[in-house]
């Protein structure tokens, strides 16, 4: 397993890039620990998935320098950074058995049958395909591919990082739930440095360790999920992540208390805005209480979605979710409070801290 | 309205699709929910026309269409894949089934431009689908659709391919544009969460059969049978087999749980206990909740809550805590089981009696 | 899957169903009807009853054309199948040499079976022809009218310049469906470049092989033009083909009735391999 080092790396698919809209990838200079679950997380054209290719060694980057333990791999190939990866789609070798497709990586890296015999049967365990073995490949259903694919990554245990392309795009559900924690439990018991690509937030908070959020060919944040969730550093984190996602709404910020039109929420400490910025409230629908007490809401609908109910409901002329719980009764005159530790100022769209 | 009347499918031999009665009304929104092939498309292609029932037949505002092929039928669909047609900009796609039933240049502009407004294409109309991103090319098929003024809509999957934010936003507006347009849908998804956030009813479907048909949120709350019950859960169910005696549920001699007062007419004997993962919790919820003791496997963390994995004497169970509990693997923990929404199912699979 | 159920779908296919009719069914009625009479002209015919059969079926000559076809078909398949998947394996997937390749590897297909026989024949000439003369030149004794072997390579040689073309455009339809993460994956998984070949692309490459080899087998199991036209099927009858036997027979001696069943023996041995052919290839998806 190694650590892995960008170093100011920038990438653009076309020759001279002149602005920084024409590079997918605009600067990304971090280390990422060795072990580490990371999950790369953005909507689709953020970027992502060049980053994990350059990662992979199957792009060049335009500019910067990628490091495995300190070590430059930048013009290395695919086969000599020694990582393995799984693909969108589960790639099998249908004319082999499901055994075979495992032990293929280690049969070509010329490992004693021996010591194949032993860590395919351990794969084939932990993977819970033991009694397929046998079978071949081809006829089995998507999920079962995908755990094959999964497992040719894992069954070298030398690699340096395992990468992950979307892989739980093609499973039903129900599956997915299965698959997610085993690979967590893997990487738990293996220690594995893993990267994990997904437009998915549900997939990234639950495997990742750190979530790297990329928006428009930059990271906007790099955190746990705890961190995305309760203190977004950019209004792009708080309505991505989180579904719904967070409430932005626009206010005036008036020495230590918050403006929303005619309501005012004072605040512990004064946020450092310049005139001139635009300020905006953040607060997470999680983080609203409807009841009696607070400011006067007016809802718009209620979606019961089952284990909880999301209120549209508009403050202050602004449109606003709420998630309030199954079992909650909406008053008739309904009002809300915010969670005052959950409240957020964003100044041209980036978090103003409270030690600003 | 649309009905199925006792409407069969065999293929080779076997039930592709089993008898089946449906009725939809004119304007309703209808979901099919089931996993991968679990006879979705199969249906589908039944009301559309696409193919001929076995036996049974498909009346159409009560006409019997059975056996009418689809062309002469006034069918709209929309498929997992974005299908447009790649060289006619965004305009001319949504207006291509309108030129082709003859209508005015006046008639065909009114109608695009108000189908266009209706799902913000607006500023799209003079580019090609390939030029846009996959929501909107999923929305100019929708536009197709809808314009074509189709008694019956059939979206397979439609929002499969796209971006779980985008996925989030268009499921947000799908029942508003449904609702202006009076026509049946027929939404077919994998995943329940969409199957809720859509709301109107909800058709459960496993292995070819419907197994239940009636408002969503009641299919939700109220499985006729354990095989819906799981169909429609996400995060899967917790289960339990329990023999009721008396007041009290026994779990292999070992423990006991007061019967709640919604299930104290289910007779005694063996029982299966389904519960959502949301259900349980680190606090109690009430004064009623019972209290039991797991062995923690895996937590797994989204920002705002928690799925602790867990073993309970031999069983494995899912809890959904809010906040953030990040429970180390092999640790001895007390859960409280919110006895209010327990659902019972009889050795046979049908429910006994649901949460109110 | 069965989806439609509209008889007038029947119209659509009639004007197809009547040409088949024509081309194929009514020749081959005829056919069949001459394999059992015998003819001296004039159109009076003669019941024959399964005579000419017999004849054929006993006649060494028919025997020996039939080895020749085996053995030709057997040689073309081996050098052109393995020669199509190399050239295809090796042509690029992307960029200008693309079409550039995809043109070249066409133009042998585009010209007319008569005219590649006269081609080879020019160019195999040892006076005139450019092959002939060089071989000559360098001390080799060709010379395909009197050597039988020389006959042999000279057709051989030229069929597979002709037809190589159709399995590499068949094997690279093959190769360039198979998606880029497979060859991504395999180089993570350290495979050789045979394992590739062994376990990615010949396995996606089955189904358009299974059309190379049929179409490949047929079409040289029923060689006429080419040998026609370059020896005539000799030296001697060393390249006497069943076609050109048959050819011979019906046209050259104006016997009917033996051209007859010969064409029907012909047309029923073609038939019995290209279903063995097929039955052998595709028996292994069939397994799981």
């Amino acid at each position: 397993m190694a650590r892995i080092t960008l170093d100011h790396i920038r990438h653009a698919y076309g020759p001279n890039p002149t602005s920084d809209a024409a590079y997918a990838l605009r600067e990304v200079d971090h280390e990422w620990a060795d072990g580490g679950a990371y999950a790369l997380l953005g909507p689709s054209g953020c970027g992502k998935t060049t980053l994990l290719n350059i990662i992979s060694g199957l792009l060049l980057p335009s500019h910067g320098r990628i490091l495995f333990d300190g070590n430059d791999v930048t013009n290395l190939s695919t086969q000599e950074r020694n990582i393995a990866q799984v693909f969108q789609f589960p790639v099998i070798y249908d004319t082999m058995t499901v055994y075979d497709n495992l032990a293929f990586p280690l049969r070509n890296r010329g490992i004693a049958e021996a010591d194949v015999d032993r860590r395919v049967r351990e794969m084939l365990e932990i993977i819970d395909l033991s009694d397929w073995s046998k079978r071949r490949a081809r006829r089995l259903t998507a999920d079962q591919k995908q755990k094959i694919s999964l497992g040719r990554g894992l069954v070298r245990n030398d690699v340096n990082a395992i990468l992950f392309d979307e892989p739980l795009t093609v499973i039903d559900p129900h599956m997915k739930w299965v698959l997610r924690s085993q690979l967590k439990r893997l990487h738990k018991q293996f220690g594995f440095t893993m990267v994990y690509v997904t437009h998915d937030q549900t997939e990234a908070l639950t495997f990742a360790d750190k979530v790297v959020v990329m928006y428009e060919g930059q990271i906007v944040q790099i955190g746990t999920p705890a961190e995305l969730f309760e203190r977004p550093s950019h209004t792009f984190v708080g309505y991505f992540i989180g579904s719904p996602g967070m409430n932005v709404m626009p206010a005036q910020i008036d020495g230590s208390a918050i403006r929303l039109g005619n309501e005012t929420i004072a605040l512990d400490y004064a946020p450092n805005v310049a005139a001139g910025d635009k300020v905006e409230l953040g607060i997470r629908p999680e983080f609203i209480r409807i009841g009696r007490e607070g400011m006067p809401v007016t809802i718009a609908r209620v979606e019961d979605i089952g284990r909880r109910k999301i209120v549209r409901a508009s403050l202050a002329g602004q449109p606003i979710a709420i998630v309030a719980s199954e079992d909650t009764e909406l008053p008739a005159e309904p009002r809300v409070r915010f969670d005052p530790l959950a409240l957020n100022i964003y100044a041209n769209s980036w978090r103003v801290g409270r030690e600003a | 309205m649309l009905e199925m009347r006792n409407v069969a499918k065999m293929v080779g031999g076997e039930y592709h699709i089993h008898p089946t009665r449906l009725a939809f009304d004119r304007g309703s929104l209808n979901v099919l929910l089931g996993p991968t092939l679990s006879g979705k498309t199969s249906l589908m292609r039944l009301m559309a026309g696409l193919d001929r029932p076995t036996s049974g037949s498909v009346v159409f505002d009560g006409t019997d269409v059975t056996g009418v092929a689809v062309q002469k039928r006034n069918v709209a669909m929309v498929y997992q894949q974005f299908i447009n047609y790649p060289t006619l900009t965004v305009y001319e796609n949504i207006a291509s089934p309108m030129r082709i039933a003859g209508k005015d240049a006046a008639t065909i502009d009114r109608e695009v431009r108000k189908a266009a407004e209706l799902l913000r294409l607006v500023p799209y109309l003079d580019r090609t689908p390939l030029n846009l991103s996959g929501g909107q090319q999923q929305r100019t098929a929708l536009a197709r659709a809808l314009v074509k003024n189709a008694g019956l809509v059939l979206m397979d999957e439609p929002l499969a391919n796209l971006d779980y934010k985008l996925r989030e936003e268009l499921r947000e507006e799908l029942p508003r544009i449904f609702a202006q347009s009076g026509a049946i849908f027929v939404y077919a998804t994998t995943e329940p969460s969409e199957a809720l956030l859509l709301g109107g009813n909800t058709a459960t479907l496993s292995e070819g059969r419907v197994t239940q048909f009636g408002p969503t949120i009641d299919v939700y709350r109220r499985p006729a049978d354990l095989v819906t019950a799981k169909t429609f859960a996400d995060p899967p169910l917790n289960f339990i087999d329990v023999v009721k005696t008396g007041v009290s549920f026994q779990y292999q001699g070992t423990d006991s749980l007061a019967v709640p007062t919604h299930l104290s007419d289910v007779p005694d004997g063996p029982v299966t206990i389904a519960f959502h993962p949301h259900h349980l919790g680190l606090a109690a919820q009430t004064a009623n909740s019972a209290r039991l003791k797991a062995q923690t496997q895996i937590s797994e963390i989204t920002g705002s809550e928690s799925f602790v994995h867990m073993n309970y004497n031999g069983v494995r169970w899912v809890m959904l805590a809010p906040g953030i509990h990040d429970i180390d693997p092999d640790t001895e923990i007390e859960i409280f089981l919110d006895t209010r929404h327990l659902m019972a199912f009889g050795t046979d699979g049908r429910a006994i009696a649901a949460a109110a | 899957m069965e989806k439609t159920w509209n008889n007038k779908a029947w119209f659509l296919v009639l004007p197809v169903l009547l040409l088949v009719a024509f081309s194929a069914v009514i020749p081959l009625m005829t056919v069949v009807n001459y394999s059992v009479q015998d003819t001296f002209g004039n159109n009076e015919f003669f019941w024959a009853g399964t005579d000419w059969f017999d004849e054929i079926l006993h006649s060494a000559r028919f025997w020996e054309a039939l080895q020749r076809n085996l053995v030709f078909s057997f040689i073309i398949l081996a050098l052109e199948i393995p020669l199509g998947i190399f050239i295809a394996l090796n042509m690029p997937k992307k960029g200008l040499g693309v079409p550039i390749c995809l043109v070249l590897m066409a133009l042998p297909l585009l010209i007319p079976w008569n005219v590649v026989g006269t081609i080879w024949q020019v160019f195999g000439r040892v006076d005139i022809g450019l092959l002939g003369h060089t071989l000559a030149a360098l001390g080799i004794d060709y010379n395909y009218v009197r050597d039988p072997l020389d006959a042999w390579i000279t057709v051989v040689v030229m069929d597979v310049w002709h037809w190589t073309s159709l399995v590499v455009l068949l094997c690279y339809a093959g190769l360039v469906s198979i998606p880029d993460a497979y060859y991504q994956a395999a180089k993570i998984d350290g495979a050789s470049r045979w394992s590739v070949f062994r376990y990615i692309q010949l396995p996606k490459m089955k189904r358009v092989l299974l059309i190379a080899v049929l179409l490949r087998f047929m079409d040289s199991f029923m060689i006429y033009t080419e040998p026609f036209v370059v020896t005539g099927g000799g030296p001697g009858n060393s390249t006497t083909f069943l076609s050109i036997d048959l050819v011979k027979t019906a046209v050259g001696q104006f016997d009917l009735g033996p051209a007859a069943a010969m064409s029907i023996v012909y047309f029923l041995i073609i038939l019995l391999l290209s279903w063995i052919f097929y039955t052998v290839m595709t028996s292994h998806d069939a397994d799981a």
